[in-house]
This record gives structure tokens, C-alpha cells and sequence, in this order.
């Protein structure tokens, strides 16, 4: 069986509902940093086999700038984690709960 | 899989440096060589410089309007310049764009000048994180390709979650902070999902050539019903994305808490320039790269106007804290300014020229509202509504000025909000099908609620006794004075003078490239 751009094209949809899901259920921020490396990750993986299908080379450029910003975004994630859990023993998203109205 | 067709190693061409046009880029480079002395200043200087590093980030910000101005002067001669390919366009309605942003990022300056530096906060990096992110928005007013809109887009995204979290010490900014990091960054793995999405139908990135391969084969001429599916998960994609940043119901849950939670002036900056850089990309996506689809993106903006304002509306009559009820009008106002987006497709420059002139109006009524929450938290040291009770009768001015941006966001003639209210209204109604004329409805009712809370305030400004019976006044450091000075005559003149804004908003429709 020949394995087509299709394929990677499944892949990537079914990486990006995992972290998606992922991102809504889970309430530890670190994984919630994770799930959405691995929503940034499908889109690269979509990006490049959209390229490869039309033979086109900005889907493989347009895979550079995201992994540049995804490095920068994830920096200032975990800048944040690190900041909340020096003040606090336990980080997770429902101990965040100081605003609400 | 086959990777020659991909990776075309035999015929390797030259680089060839593509032209760059350094007037039509200078706006963009002053900007970052601010950015970056403020940071060697900081780094050279250390203390020393602290006092100097807001003087010198405001008088980067009116450098940058002198190319911006030169650019608009030569406009007519020259016509919109396109750069890259059409990647990169500066045309009437970026170059308005980038004076509101730039204009809105000095009043924001003007507001954080004593708010930082008596907080005992990081000065430098502050202002010059605030510069970067100024940046991103007036690169996004130009961006006319989808890796340069999301490019644009990180780089006003990433310095504002750290702006949001600047109060390091204090719990509700680390929230704040994190809740829009999170938030953010599940908005921007969407919108690029899209891109994605939107470069695999159409083959292209850049937005015009997007437009065309979407609304016909290149090759037949037919119109491509057959790829609908995908076209339409792509563009609901990318305007998710995006609904996310100009807090759009029911996107908007983020919006609140992170800006009760963030410094005022961090807050001031959330809601007016982070949020129009929001809508500048929506309309460049709606008017230049899905233009052909109205089919496609019309009844989604229906949807989240209708969803923005009734939400944001009746959420906001129950607030008790005023940067809350702040939040949920600002999503109520979103939902105003995407409405014009769900006729855009019929009605097309009209609903544009109504869409900037709304944009520059709100930036300068809602900039006010938060340098008076500001100027009376600095008495108070409480954003609730409570402690704004008497605020006549010890601060006159600041009561004076509260009421004009109260009334002006209710849209009260002949102040500012009117003009742009009705603006709206009319490109909407001027459609004429049933959908809108039901849009038109929602609109006109949903005006009369935002009237109850707004005038609510203004009543507890003059008509209730100040708590505890102090009636000491609040001093008014000057630069705080200067961005209230500014924000009032420019509430006032759009209101009294709407063919002054007008005059400037009634661009024509965005040049592609």
C-alpha cells in the first residue's frame, strides 16, 4: 500500500484533536504546555505535507517560523510557571482561582 | 513519499535580494532601534538611566509617527507601495492603523510613567517589551500574507503576557498572566491550524493570490464548490484564532480575568491596542483573503457579533468590579465593530470605512475610561464600582471626564461613541436582507443595555456620597494629566467633528499587492 500525503494529513488532524483535548482536560500547566506543542507540531506536520502535495517549498518555510515562535512561547510559559510556583507549593490550573465575578 | 517534487535539488536558483523600500519601512525600523537602545541603555546605565527609560520610549513612539506621516503625505503621488510580493503593502489604511496604534501606545506610556516606576517595578524591559509589542501591531497593520500576519501576530502576543504578569509578586497577575498565556497560545495553535488548512486549499500564503485560487479553478474557471469543506474549516479556523484576541463571545473568558488580575495600564493596552490589532487582521483576512467568500465567513461573524453583544452585555449589568465591567463591555464592543464583517461580502468599502472609524473612536474613549480608573485607584487603591461613589465631590475634573467616556461608549451624541454607533448601523442596514436587518435589531437594543451600565456609573459619580466621608483630593501626576488631556479632545472632536475622523477613515478598499 502506497502511503500518500493523505496519510500525514490524517495524522496531523488526529495530533491536533489530542492536544487539543488535552490542552481543555488536563489542569497541570506543564502538561498543558506540552499539549500545545504537540497542536503546534500537527500544524508542521500538515504545513509539510500540504507542501509536498502541491510541490510547493513555503510549506516547508513556513514550518521554520513556527518552530521559532513556538521556542520563544514556550520560554515565556514556563518563565511564568516558574514565577507562580515560587509562590505557591502546588501548580495547578484550579489553584489558580484568585479572579472570578 | 516523493521529495523531488518538494526539495528541487538540480535546479537550484540563485537568491535573488528582493527590493526593500526603506521609506515605506521606516516606521518599522525606528520602532525596533528603540526597542533595542532602550534595552542597551538599560543594560549600559543600569539604575542610572531608570528615570530616563519612559521619556525616551515616548519620544521613540513620536519619532516613528514623522515616516508615518511622510508616507501619508506622498500616498497620493505614489499609491499604495507593495513590497515582497505583495506580502508587505503600506496603503491608506495601514498607515491610519499604525498612527492609532502608535498614538494609543503613547497614551499607554503616558498612563504606566508613575504607575511603574512607584510600583517599584522593572522599568526598562517594561518599556521596552511594550515597544516590541507596538512593533508587532504596526508590522500586522502592513501584513498582507499569512506567515507575516502570524509573525506579526506572536510578536504582539509574547511581550504582552509578560506585560500581563509584570506585578511579579502578586497572585492575581501570575493568573492573569498564565490564563492569557494558556489562552493565547491555544488561540494561535488554531489559527495557524488554519493556515495551514487555508494554504493546502488554495497553494498560495499570500492573501490576494488566496483570494483568487479560492474563488475560481486557475485553471477552468470554475468556481471550487468541490473544496468547500476544507475552505470552510480553514477560514472558521484562522477567525477563531483571532476571536480569541479581540475577545469575542464566546471566546472572551480569558478577557476578565486577565484584566483585573494585570497592571491598569497593562490592562488599558489589552483592551485597546492588542485588541485593534485583533481586528486589523480579521479585516485584512475578511477583505483581502476571503473576500471572494463571503459565503463562507458571513454568517460566522453574524454569529459571533450576535453571541459578543448579547453575552457581553447582560454579563456586565451584574459587574461589581469597573475593569470587569470594562472587560465585558469591551467584548459587547467587539461584537459592535465585528458586525459590519458579517455584511462585509454586499456592502464592502462602506462596512470597512465604518470599521477604522469605530476603531479610532474606541481607542480614544476607552484609553480615557482606564486613565480615570487609574487616576481614582491611585486615591481608592480599589477597582471596584463602590469606590468610584462621590468622585464629583472631591475630583471634579476626573468626574467630568468619566461621564464624557461613559456617555461616549453608550454612544450618546455629540460625543465620540454616536458617530461611530451609527456608522455601523447604517453599513449593516444598508444590506437590506433579512439577516441584517435582524443584526440592525440586536445592535439598536443592545445599545440601550450598555446604556444602563454606563449611566449607572456616572450616576454613582454624582450622586453618591464619597465612602467614609474623605474628600481629599487626588493628585494628578502630569503625564497622567496629559494622556486624560489627550483622550478628552479626542473624544470630543470625533464627536463634534465627525467628518474630522471620517475625513481620514473613509478608505477605500484595501490594496492587495
Amino acid at each position: 500500500m502506497e502511503i500518500t500525503s493523505n496519510w500525514y494529513l490524517i495524522l496531523s488532524a488526529l495530533l491536533f484533536s489530542i492536544g487539543a483535548i488535552g490542552l481543555l482536560i488536563r489542569r497541570n500547566p506543564l502538561v498543558m504546555f506540552m499539549c500545545v506543542e504537540l497542536m503546534l507540531n500537527a500544524v508542521n506536520l500538515s504545513f509539510v505535507a500540504f507542501g509536498d502535495r502541491l510541490g510547493d517549498i513555503a510549506g516547508q518555510v513556513s514550518v521554520f517560523f513556527v518552530l521559532v515562535v513556538a521556542a520563544a512561547e514556550v520560554v515565556v510559559g514556563l518563565a511564568l510557571v516558574v514565577a507562580i510556583s515560587r509562590r505557591r507549593a502546588t501548580t495547578t490550573a484550579d489553584d489558580l482561582s484568585v479572579l472570578r465575578g | 513519499m516523493d521529495f523531488s517534487a518538494a526539495l528541487p535539488v538540480a535546479d537550484v536558483v540563485a537568491f535573488n535580494r528582493p527590493a526593500i523600500d526603506w521609506h515605506a519601512a521606516s516606521p518599522e525600523l525606528i520602532l525596533l532601534g528603540f526597542g533595542a537602545l532602550l534595552t542597551l541603555v538599560d543594560v549600559i546605565f543600569l539604575d542610572r538611566a531608570k528615570q530616563y527609560t519612559a521619556a525616551l520610549a515616548g519620544i521613540g513612539l513620536l519619532v516613528t509617527m514623522v515616516p508615518i506621516l511622510t508616507l501619508a503625505n506622498d500616498m497620493s503621488e505614489t499609491g499604495p507601495r507593495v513590497m515582497f510580493d505583495g506580502a508587505y503593502v503600506i496603503d491608506e489604511f495601514s498607515l491610519i492603523m499604525k498612527a492609532i496604534f502608535i498614538l494609543s501606545g503613547y497614551v499607554v506610556i503616558l498612563l504606566s510613567t508613575n504607575y511603574i516606576a512607584e510600583g517599584d517595578y522593572w522599568e526598562s524591559e517594561y518599556y521596552g517589551l511594550m515597544l516590541s509589542a507596538i512593533l508587532g501591531m504596526v508590522v500586522m497593520a502592513s501584513s498582507r500574507d499569512l506567515i507575516s500576519i502570524f509573525v506579526a501576530f506572536e510578536l504582539l502576543s509574547i511581550p504582552s503576557y509578560m506585560l500581563a504578569t509584570w506585578k511579579k509578586r502578586s497572585l492575581e497577575s501570575n493568573e492573569a498572566g498564565l490564563k492569557y498565556y494558556l489562552m493565547g497560545v491555544f488561540a494561535s495553535a488554531i489559527m495557524l491550524y488554519g493556515m495551514s488548512l487555508l494554504f493546502g486549499a488554495s497553494g498560495e500564503t499570500i492573501l490576494t493570490k488566496v483570494n483568487a485560487s479560492l474563488s475560481s479553478d486557475p485553471l477552468t474557471g470554475e468556481s471550487l464548490s468541490s473544496s468547500t469543506p476544507v475552505l470552510t474549516l480553514a477560514v472558521i479556523f484562522v477567525i477563531v484564532g483571532f476571536a480569541f484576541k479581540v475577545s469575542a463571545a464566546p471566546f472572551h473568558n480569558w478577557a476578565p480575568d486577565t484584566y483585573s488580575g494585570a497592571p491598569i495600564p497593562v490592562t488599558a493596552f489589552l483592551a485597546v491596542a492588542s485588541k485593534i490589532a485583533g481586528f486589523v487582521a480579521l479585516v485584512q483576512l475578511v477583505f483581502v483573503g476571503f473576500y471572494a467568500r463571503a459565503d463562507v465567513f458571513q454568517p460566522l461573524m453574524w454569529i459571533l457579533a450576535a453571541a459578543s453583544m448579547i453575552i457581553g452585555n447582560l454579563i456586565a449589568l451584574r459587574q461589581t468590579d469597573i475593569v470587569r465591567l470594562m472587560a465585558y463591555s469591551g467584548v459587547a464592543q467587539a461584537g459592535f465593530i465585528l458586525a459590519p464583517l458579517a455584511v462585509a461580502g454586499d456592502v464592502g468599502d462602506q462596512a470597512l470605512a465604518s470599521i477604522v472609524s469605530y476603531l479610532a473612536i474606541y481607542a480614544a474613549m476607552n484609553l480615557g475610561a482606564f486613565a480615570v480608573i487609574l487616576a481614582a485607584a491611585r486615591k481608592t487603591g480599589s477597582t471596584s464600582i463602590e469606590s468610584m461613589n462621590g468622585l464629583f465631590s472631591y475630583a471634579p475634573g476626573l468626574a467630568v471626564a468619566m461621564t464624557i467616556f461613559m456617555f461616549a461608549l453608550a454612544g450618546i451624541p455629540p460625543l465620540g461613541g454616536w458617530f461611530a454607533k451609527f456608522q455601523i448601523f447604517f453599513a449593516v442596514v444598508e444590506q437590506g436582507g433579512t439577516w441584517a436587518i435582524i443584526l440592525g435589531v440586536l445592535l439598536a437594543v443592545n445599545s440601550v443595555i450598555a446604556l444602563y451600565y454606563y449611566a449607572s456609573v456616572a450616576r454613582r459619580i454624582w450622586a453618591d456620597q464619597a465612602p467614609d466621608g474623605d474628600l481629599t483630593p487626588i493628585r494628578i501626576p502630569p503625564s497622567l494629566g496629559a494622556a486624560l488631556v489627550l483622550t478628552v479632545v479626542a473624544t470630543l472632536v470625533f464627536g463634534f467633528l465627525p467628518g474630522a475622523v471620517s475625513q481620514f477613515t473613509d478608505v477605500g478598499l484595501i490594496a492587495g499587492g
